[in-house]
């Protein structure tokens, strides 16, 4: 099945020490600049999420007992829709109010052209 | 040429301390929780201080001191405020080499430009809001006869600012040189990334303000910047940073009622109109600065010009000198006056810049020049180095929509007018812009139908002060660098006064 958003095994058991220390977690993807297109991790429900966003996927993380939800802005999201997104981690200082920051690394996105066929799949 | 020693080594200019604590009320104050985290410069990739990670005690404790001081401060003259801005600008003019030196270890940025500008500016800033501080007058409106309505500017009291890593100096000069003038305490959290610098400023100029009038406490985001934000103890926030950070912070402000000032980035276009080609004579050499100008700070600028719009007529050979240009910069150790191209603040940020240059490729642009990873070996080769690259693409790709933040440019052509501001106007952001032209006319047609707070016009990247600087659509709230940031910073006191002993006849 296509997915819009999947994560590294590294990613994951990151989400995992994340969620045993602050309980259930989402992300919403920023932009702009500094940390700007950073996925940006929360406690569920720290950040309000509205009409001008949109939900791209509830992310099933072994281990952790409910999804993770995926955020980003419907503008950007119109900019992003393209593309396939991994969040990954690596070693850094964090940015924003994100929470895996304390434990000196942070969550980045990479990226990859969604193919014909799954876009297709994502439009039904 | 210069080659400055590294802060901590024998003959350094400068040494920062091995730790640094919060500053708090005039003194250096332990972490809460005795916890701190290291410091890394971007130039080696090694630790070369530690640095007090905050939680919301210390933040408490900052904000104490700040309640504490705010009230005296926020009463005295202007006269005595601008005094005391003015002397922190000499100060810091008279340290201007080593907090040059300091800048430049703790970011990665080129000594030459902070040298040239970031020091420089922030003395600049300091002494200019001194003086729109003595300026500032308030209104009286005669309402009548006997009736007059006063309007006076009052400090809003306690602050909290957020700063980038960017530009850290800079950026903190910029936040908090409007507040201090006008009248407000201020509790700051600087970037994790970039925590250092601005504790060596304060050891060169925390003497000449009253305890408590600015109280620094580092930390983490979630951890330090967190409570401050979102704290009922502050009356305004001001961050610099990224979009969904952005509006947490403006959540945080909807539940105290507070305002915000928020600077947020952007995706700024360059624009060279066919005439700049007309000759090859120093405005052309000038434009083609202009054109380079995105590897300025390793493009860690919100207003990179990171996408260049060229018109096709002189498409091919604009850009051809374009990319000789570029390729003739030089890359290298940023303790070097003659670098131009220093190292990126972070390893998060160098990683990023990377998963920029795979989905580009991925979606077609073309690498000019560089494209990976920069290898500068010896005491170099663990920093965060990346070539200056130009990308030739379409204006709907990834790279051309995202602030990399990164020495990235996307090159894309445009027809005639009307399709240059279109490409420029297609893009979340607005906050700076470039247009060159030979053509006065073109030139402000074009500066007015862009939607962006700062349209260079015949240059780029000057951030004097007295212009002011901020975005239009998701770049942001406010405008900073130019005295109307002080209304930013105040009340508006209304006293409506009747001077007739009559009863009004109501009642």
């Amino acid at each position: 099945m296509a997915t819009r958003v999947d994560v590294t095994p590294a990613a994951a058991e990151m989400m995992r020490r994340l969620r045993e220390q602050h309980g259930p977690l989402m992300f919403h993807q920023s932009g702009g600049c500094c940390d700007g297109s950073s996925p940006m991790c929360y406690p569920e429900g720290e950040f309000r999420t509205g009409g001008s966003d949109v939900l791209l996927e509830s992310l099933a993380i072994d281990g952790v007992p409910e999804p993770i939800t995926f955020w980003m802005s419907a503008a950007q999201f119109e900019l992003w829709r393209h593309t396939h997104l991994t969040v990954d981690v690596v070693p850094g200082r964090g940015a924003g109010f994100s929470l895996e920051a304390p434990e000196g690394v942070r969550f980045l996105i990479r990226s990859r052209l969604l193919t014909e066929e799954e876009l297709a799949e994502l439009a039904n | 040429m210069t080659t400055y020693t590294p802060p901590g080594s024998d003959g350094a200019i400068v040494n920062y301390q091995s730790r640094y604590d919060h500053y708090i009320g005039g003194e250096f104050v332990a972490p809460a929780k005795g916890q701190y985290f290291e410091n890394p410069s971007p130039v080696t990739g090694r630790a070369f201080t530690e640095i007090a990670r905050g939680t919301a005690d210390d933040v408490e404790k900052a904000l104490d001191a700040a309640h504490g001081a705010a009230d005296g401060w926020g009463r005295t003259s202007p006269a005595e405020r601008a005094n005391i801005l003015n002397r922190i600008a000499d100060r810091m003019e008279q340290h201007l080499e080593k907090l040059a030196v300091a800048e430049a270890w703790e970011n990665g940025k080129p000594v030459r430009e902070t040298l040239a500008a970031d020091i420089p500016l922030a003395i600049d800033h300091f002494r200019y809001f001194a003086g729109a501080i003595r300026a500032q007058e308030g209104t009286a409106g005669e309402l009548d006869e006997d009736t007059v309505a006063y309007h006076f500017h009052e400090p809003l009291g306690v602050v909290a600012q957020i700063i980038p890593w960017n530009f850290p100096i800079l950026m903190a000069t910029w936040k908090l040189a409007p507040a201090l003038a006008a009248g407000n305490a201020v509790v700051l959290k600087p970037a994790e990334q970039t925590p250092a610098s601005i504790h060596y400023l304060f050891s060169l100029i925390g003497d000449l303000l009253p305890a408590g009038v600015v109280n620094i406490v580092n930390g983490f985001g979630v951890e330090a910047g967190k409570p401050l934000a979102s704290s009922n103890r502050v009356a305004k926030v001001a961050f610099t940073g990224e979009t969904t950070t952005g509006r947490l912070i403006m959540q945080y402000a909807s539940e105290n009622l507070i305002p915000v000032t928020l600077e947020l980035g952007g995706k700024s276009p360059n624009i060279f109109f066919d005439d700049v080609s007309r000759a090859d004579d120093d405005f052309y050499d000038k434009a083609l600065e202009g054109f380079s100008m995105f590897a300025l700070n390793q493009g860690e600028v919100c207003t990179c010009p990171s996408r260049a719009l060229i018109q096709q007529s002189h498409y091919q050979d604009f850009l051809a000198a374009g990319v000789k240009r570029v390729e003739n910069l030089r890359q290298g150790n940023p303790l070097d006056t003659d670098t131009q191209v220093g190292a990126q603040a972070s390893n998060d940020q160098l990683e990023k810049i990377l998963s920029y240059l795979d989905i580009g490729r991925q979606e077609g642009a073309r690498a000019l020049t560089g494209g990976a990873r920069a290898e500068l070996g010896g005491d170099l080769s663990g920093g965060y180095y990346v070539q200056p690259t130009i990308f030739e693409g379409r204006n709907g790709m990834r790279i051309f929509q995202e602030e990399i933040f990164g020495p990235v440019v996307s090159v894309t052509p445009f027809a005639d007018f009307d399709d240059a501001i279109k490409i420029a106007n297609h893009t979340l952001y607005g906050l700076g812009a470039g247009v060159w032209t030979r053509d006065i006319n073109t030139a402000y047609r074009a500066g007015r139908a862009i939607k962006a707070g700062r349209v260079w016009t015949n240059c780029y990247h000057l951030y004097p002060a007295h212009a002011a600087f901020g975005g239009y659509k998701q770049s942001g709230i406010g405008r900073e660098n130019h005295r109307m940031m002080l209304d930013h910073y105040q009340q508006t006191k209304n006293l409506l006064v009747s001077y007739s002993p009559k009863a009004m006849g109501l009642f």
